[in-house]
Parts: structure tokens; C-alpha cells; sequence
């Protein structure tokens, strides 16, 4: 009996450790369920997030997110603080134009997630900020591996930027249409729709 | 079960205790707990981890624009129209070989129709000296579809394996064709 509680005790640890608490998310969606049960890559995953026609974007490490940003702040001309280079570099995902970002920045982290407080990347052709997101992320991953392969660290293989859709199940099809051709648009022809678990019985 | 020793461990020599009762500690709500926990935690670490689908779309314009003409009768076409449901037709959309058809997803569906066609498209392609190649289904989805269709469709893909398969842009005529059925 001692051992077995010993044992459970220590894997009850060990599992307390390791798990991670879920980022809070701005978009809540429901993801389409499909039986392939391939994982989505660990890092490196840039993910759009796509429901009720609002995308939302998720840049996967700091580094990489606030050299996005420089880029960002040179082609809109839009000038940013230390401090807001920060507070984005620690903030995962987010969704507003591009004028809101700066009042984003000052809200408080625990308000950010809030429903209705950002309201998507606007993504149409005319105004097509998500395109420039994804197209800066790409070059900020490759900056940083270009660096990291520079220094001479180990095990670093240059690979583009994975993307993944992150689509909402009742989210109509034009909208899905719409955020595949700002992709393809930048030839990023191979990417990831982000699944549920389907049963067995499909 | 469970009791805490509570035994004398070598008390003095010559002192004489009273003796006390046991007080048993049961710990099997403990360990009970703890192993609720535990399955907790392993269920949800492994299962965060999002799934996903790798998906590979055409190339929009081609550096090389050589393309090699495949067998038509070999090319399935499906197309997604509103409150999930869907129609198929085999061949060039003016002549078809196999009429539009329609459908609706799952596996009494559309499932049972593309295993029969990916047979038709193996032994079309036997036929022609291409062991190797087989069916080649098109995926349109109308403005009216939803996200989950497409996914559903691309499901379907993974199960039942054609040769290739890819998302195409639908057509006047094909939306033509869908309302005139009703579903779009």
C-alpha cells in the first residue's frame, strides 16, 4: 500500500509538472473534426485563426514576433515603443487592424482576451493586413534561423515558416477560400488545418 | 487495508504502557484521488495537442507550364452545395461518363460512391498500361458550403485514398447545375 501510494503520488507530480497551462486564446473556435491524426508540429507553427469571419494570428516565439513587428512598424510607418515591442513580444495571438494595436498593447493582459475587444486582422484585398503578417512572420522565422545557423548552433536545418488554419466548423467556405489565397498568394502552397478527434464509427 | 503502524517500536524496558487501541487511517480515498488525478493529467497533456491535416494545394501559376493531359473518364468531380450536401459526376462536365449524381457525406454516402469509383478508376487506368495511377478527384466547394464540409470532403480523401486529389475553383456552369438540383 505505501509503495503504490509512493508511486502515485510521484507520477501525480510528475504530470503536474509537465502539463502546461493553456494560452488563453482571443478567437474560441470549434475546429471540424476528421480521422486524420497526424499532430500539428511543435514549434514553428504559425496558426490563423478564422471564425465568424474575423481572423486572428498567432506568431509562434518572441524573438520572431517582435522582429515581425519591426517590419510591420517600417511598412505602415507606424512607430512603436520599447515597451509595446515587449508587451507583443509576450502577447501569443492576436486579431485587430493595425490602427487598434496600439490601444491592444496598453490593455491589460487579462483584457485582451476578452470577447469583443478584437474584432480580426482585416484580410480583404484591398486592405490586406493579414497577407503582410504572414508575409513578415515568414521573414522574421528565416532571420532567426539564418542567425541561429550563423552562430553555429546545432541541429538548426533551414525550413519555412509552417502556417495553419485554424478554421471555426460553421465558418463558411468563401471566408477559408479567402485566408488559402492570401497563401497562396506568397506561394506557401503546403499547409496544416488544424482538427478535432473524429469517433471511430465515421 | 491501509492503517498506519502505530505499534510500540521497542519502547523501554520495564516501563509498562496501558495498551492503546489502533488507530487505523484509512487511505484508500487518497489514493483513490490520486489516481484520478493522475488519469486527469494524462489524458489531458496527451490530448491538447491540436491535430491537424496536411493539405498541399496546386501551384497558382506554375513556373513550368507543361502539364500532361490526363484521362478524363478518370477525373471525378465533386461538387459541395449548401446544407451539407453534395453531387458527383465522372468525366468532362459537358459529357459526363458517369451522370451528375447526388449525395450527402458519411459513410452511407458519398463513401460508398467514391470506393466504387476508385475501383472504376483503377481498372480505367489497368486498362490504359498505368498500373500505377488511378482516380483523380476535383473538390469544388460552392460560396455555399461550409468550412466542415470541405474538411469532411478532405476526410473522405484520407479513408478511402485516390490516386490525387485537389481543391479546384467551381464553375458558372456546375453552379448552374447545383441550383437547378436545389442545392445551392
Amino acid at each position: 500500500m505505501t509503495a503504490m501510494c509512493d508511486v502515485a503520488f510521484l507520477l501525480l507530480s510528475f504530470f503536474i509538472m509537465t502539463a502546461t497551462a493553456k494560452q488563453p486564446e482571443p478567437k474560441p473556435v470549434d475546429t471540424p473534426a476528421s480521422t486524420v491524426i497526424d499532430k500539428l508540429p511543435d514549434e514553428g507553427v504559425a496558426v490563423i485563426t478564422v471564425g465568424e469571419k474575423q481572423a486572428f494570428l498567432t506568431i509562434p516565439g518572441a524573438d520572431v514576433r517582435r522582429k515581425t513587428l519591426e517590419r510591420i512598424s517600417a511598412k505602415y510607418n507606424v512607430a512603436f515603443t520599447e515597451d509595446e515591442y515587449k508587451t507583443f513580444a509576450s502577447m501569443e495571438g492576436f486579431g485587430v487592424p493595425l490602427n487598434e494595436l496600439k490601444g491592444l498593447l496598453k490593455l491589460e493582459a487579462a483584457k485582451r482576451n476578452e470577447a469583443g475587444v478584437q474584432k480580426g486582422i482585416p484580410y480583404d484585398s484591398i486592405n490586406n493586413q493579414l497577407g503582410d503578417w504572414i508575409k513578415f512572420t515568414r521573414e522574421a522565422e528565416k532571420e532567426k534561423l539564418d542567425e541561429e545557423i550563423a552562430a553555429g548552433k546545432e541541429g538548426v536545418v533551414y525550413k519555412d515558416l509552417d502556417v495553419a488554419i485554424k478554421g471555426d466548423a460553421k465558418e463558411d467556405y468563401p471566408t477559408i477560400k479567402r485566408i488559402i489565397d492570401i497563401l497562396q498568394e506568397q506561394k506557401k502552397n503546403r499547409f496544416f488545418l488544424v482538427t478535432g478527434l473524429r469517433d471511430e464509427n465515421f | 487495508m491501509a492503517e498506519l503502524n502505530t505499534g510500540d517500536g521497542g519502547g523501554k524496558k520495564g516501563k509498562v504502557r496501558s495498551k492503546k487501541s489502533n488507530p487505523g487511517v484509512d487511505l484508500t480515498a487518497m489514493v483513490d484521488l490520486a489516481f484520478l488525478l493522475i488519469t486527469f493529467f494524462m489524458l489531458t497533456t496527451t490530448l491538447a495537442k491540436p491535430q491537424s491535416m496536411p493539405l498541399a494545394m496546386p501551384d497558382k501559376d506554375p513556373i513550368d507550364k507543361t502539364s500532361t493531359p490526363i484521362d478524363e473518364s478518370r477525373l471525378l468531380t465533386v461538387l459541395i452545395g449548401k446544407d451539407n450536401k453534395l453531387m458527383w459526376y465522372r468525366g468532362k462536365f459537358e459529357t459526363p461518363v458517369e451522370a451528375p449524381t447526388e449525395a450527402v457525406f458519411g459513410k452511407d454516402g458519398i463513401r460508398k460512391d467514391l470506393i466504387k469509383q476508385i475501383k472504376i478508376g483503377k481498372a480505367l487506368a489497368e486498362r490504359d498500361g498505368k498500373p500505377e495511377q488511378g482516380l483523380i478527384v476535383n473538390i469544388k466547394a460552392s460560396d455555399k458550403a461550409s468550412y466542415k464540409n470541405l474538411v469532411d470532403m478532405l476526410d473522405e480523401m484520407a479513408i478511402t485514398h485516390p490516386q490525387l486529389y485537389a481543391i479546384g475553383d467551381i464553375t458558372p456552369g456546375e453552379i448552374d447545375l447545383l441550383t437547378k438540383s436545389g442545392l445551392y
